[in-house]
């Protein structure tokens, strides 16, 4: 089991408050990715859930009873660090066999457990070798296996992938994901990547400033977010916003459009403009329009290769039922 | 230093410095070994002008032979030891202790630290006259405060009390290495340990001791080769009477007090071979953790 609920928990250090009162409910077998710009207090938050920092207010719940005060060891929740923090002068066998030793579990349910997590996780070769003999992908996986042989109620992961190279983030990603599939276990996940918190969650909750500003599923924030930020956080490339007379006639403050949302024409439609920089991915190419009169720049996406070169006009439509209206206070409407 | 030429020109330039070096330590090193050969009592008329007489090894059988040759090497031994793991332990403590988060942490640092800028000859003087006096020293006045007769360090602890001085001596020393080795512990290793399960003495044995191996490896190696050299504390203090007289005394008294160069040279050369056979021990033991 593992549901972990936050009522009305804050924390500050000092005079500084990095997370004001907030409540948040994670159902079991959850995985839910905690994402938000750099510094707006993920790691803090799951901290806080860990135990490794204590709570300046409110009340954390783990399956039911109070955990506020219980020391880390004892909430059955296991942390995979960013910088995995393995333990360098262990072999990975000691290493992943660390929790068990603490645990005083027996030696052939060490062995079991730890054999059981090489394999799932590709280990098995490199059980002899110390950390520093292993890539970065392998330490992951270590890190991972550590946590895995505890058989916690929760798994938090911070920001597990950002020491990787680009390629292998991507293995990664579904690794983790198919590993969830099969514990069933509940995850925990921090990034400020919203491409991973798109294409692992089950529930994504965008923090800015310590301020829970959405949370839903990955589809739910995708076609309606709440306000302007979680609009122009979720999606790549970033959803054009367009205020004054254009909104205007939406009855809105500001309208969004997503740049997937507008057809691209050399004839005709209602926004005019000039092409800039193109950026051609083969399967999609991105053009930053100018001197629509809208906004500084517009962001389109066309598939595959449209014949359209630097200083070309260009003729963009929104899809109706596309547009995003947000009024003064930055909040959706409708 | 990729191009043949400048491989070249550093050989060059590092030459003047390789040679003094070579000849700081060769000379006097050869100058030894001739005079371990050789009878030479200044006091009866011997000098280098005259000719030396060469008598073979009689020096070296005579140093071995004598009386206070193996009492002087154990004396030795148990100073460089005691004072070792005295500094080490206490030095991975107060590391422990100061890399805290506390009011005043910088001045308590230079503070811990003092102590090794005052001279060996100094800090002897004051431990012997300020504290161990008998009579008017600090721990004659609390001993008696509680009643107790004070005790007469120098001579009924002698070596206790050599071990206490040199040891207040070179903690600062262990200390300082021993803290910048915690300060470069990674804290997260300590909490994945904490939340994997490990009580606190759990994670000092299984994460910070082995993360501090490699400094104190270097604490001991650097210290073994100080300690066994030490001489003004003995020198000052006891004079190297009361069992306090070690190798490096012993070569001394036959040197300049019974003026014998040729047998003191000798006990020179056993010294020599006692540092390495010490260092070839501790490098067998600690210095693995050189490696990697
Ligand atoms: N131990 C601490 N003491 C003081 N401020 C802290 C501490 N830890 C984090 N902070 C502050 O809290 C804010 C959130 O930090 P963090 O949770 O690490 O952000 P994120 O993980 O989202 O990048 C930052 O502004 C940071 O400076
Ligand atoms: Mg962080």
């Amino acid at each position: 089991m593992g549901r972990i609920q936050l009522k009305q928990v804050e924390k500050s250090f000092g005079d500084v408050t990095v997370i004001p009162p907030l409540d948040l409910e994670i159902n079991d077998g959850e995985f839910v990715v905690f994402v938000g710009p750099s510094g707006c207090g993920k790691s803090t938050l799951l901290r806080l859930i860990a135990g490794l920092e204590d709570v300046s207010g409110g009340v954390i719940e783990i399956d039911g009873s109070d955990a506020t005060s219980i020391p880390p060891a004892k909430r059955g929740l296991a942390m995979v660090f960013q910088s995995y923090a393995l333990y360098p002068h262990m072999t990975v066998r000691k290493n992943i066999a660390f929790p068990l030793r603490m645990a005083k579990v027996s030696a052939e349910e060490q062995e079991k457990r730890i054999s059981n997590a090489a394999e799932v996780l590709n280990l098995t070769p490199y059980l002899d070798r110390r950390p520093g003999q292993l890539s970065g992908g392998q330490r992951q996986r270590v890190a991972i296996g550590r946590a895995i042989v505890r058989e916690p109620a929760a798994f938090l992961f911070d920001e597990p992938l950002s020491n990787l190279d680009a390629a292998l983030r991507v293995g990664m990603r579904l690794e983790i994901s198919e590993l969830h599939k099969r514990l069933k276990t509940t995850m925990i996940y921090v990034t400020h990547d919203q491409v991973e918190a798109m294409t692992m969650a089950d529930k994504i909750v965008v923090l800015q400033a310590g301020i829970i500003e959405q949370v839903g599923s990955p589809l739910e924030l995708y076609h309606t977010p709440r306000n302007l930020f979680v609009a122009g956080f979720i999606g790549s490339p970033k959803m054009n916003f367009i205020e004054g007379a254009e909104a205007e006639k939406y009855d809105a403050h500001t309208i969004g459009v997503r740049p997937e949302h507008i057809d691209v024409s050399e004839t005709e439609g209602p926004w005019r403009g000039t092409v800039g920089v193109s950026e051609h991915l083969g399967s999609d190419t991105f053009f930053h329009i100018n001197g629509t009169g809208l906004a500084d720049a517009l962001t389109v996406r066309a598939s595959g290769e449209v014949g359209l070169n630097r200083g070309d006009t260009i003729f963009l439509t929104p899809q109706a039922d596309k547009i995003h209206r947000f009024d003064r206070q930055g909040l959706r409407i409708g | 230093m990729a191009t043949q030429h400048s491989r070249s020109a550093a050989r060059f330039m590092m030459a003047p410095a390789v040679v003094l070096l070579l000849g700081w330590m060769l000379i006097p090193l050869s100058m030894t070994l001739f005079f371990s050969f050789k009878k030479y009592l200044p006091l009866r008329g011997d000098s280098l002008g005259n000719g030396l007489d060469w008598v073979g090894f009689d020096n070296y059988v005579r140093f071995v032979s004598s009386s206070s040759f193996w009492p002087s090497v154990i004396t030795t031994l148990l100073i460089v030891g005691g004072v070792l793991i005295i500094t080490v332990v206490l030095g991975i403590l107060l590391a422990i202790l100061l890399d805290q988060p506390m009011w005043g942490q910088g001045v308590v640092r230079i503070l811990v630290i003092a102590p090794f800028f005052v001279m060996p000859t100094v800090s002897a003087l004051v431990w012997k006259n300020l504290f161990m006096d008998p009579g008017n020293g600090f721990l004659a006045h609390v001993y008696r405060f509680f009643g107790a007769t004070p005790v007469e360090w120098l001579s009924q602890a002698s070596l206790q009390s050599i071990i206490m001085i040199v040891s207040w001596q070179w903690l600062p020393f262990a200390t300082l290495i021993l803290l910048t080795a915690i300060q470069s512990l990674d804290s997260e290793q300590l909490e994945a340990a904490e939340m994997d399960g490990a009580p606190i003495l759990s994670r000092f044995y299984h994460i910070v001791l082995p993360h501090l191996a490699r400094a104190i490896t270097i604490v001991i190696l650097i210290q073994t080769i100080f300690l066994l050299s030490i001489f003004a504390e003995i020198f000052v203090t006891t004079g190297g009477a009361f069992g306090t007289r070690t190798l490096t005394y012993l070569i001394y008294q036959r040197v300049l007090e019974s003026q014998n160069v040729g047998l003191g040279s000798a006990g020179g050369v056993y010294a020599i071979i006692l540092a390495n056979i010490v260092a070839i021990f501790l490098m067998r033991i600690v210095g693995k953790n050189l490696d990697a």
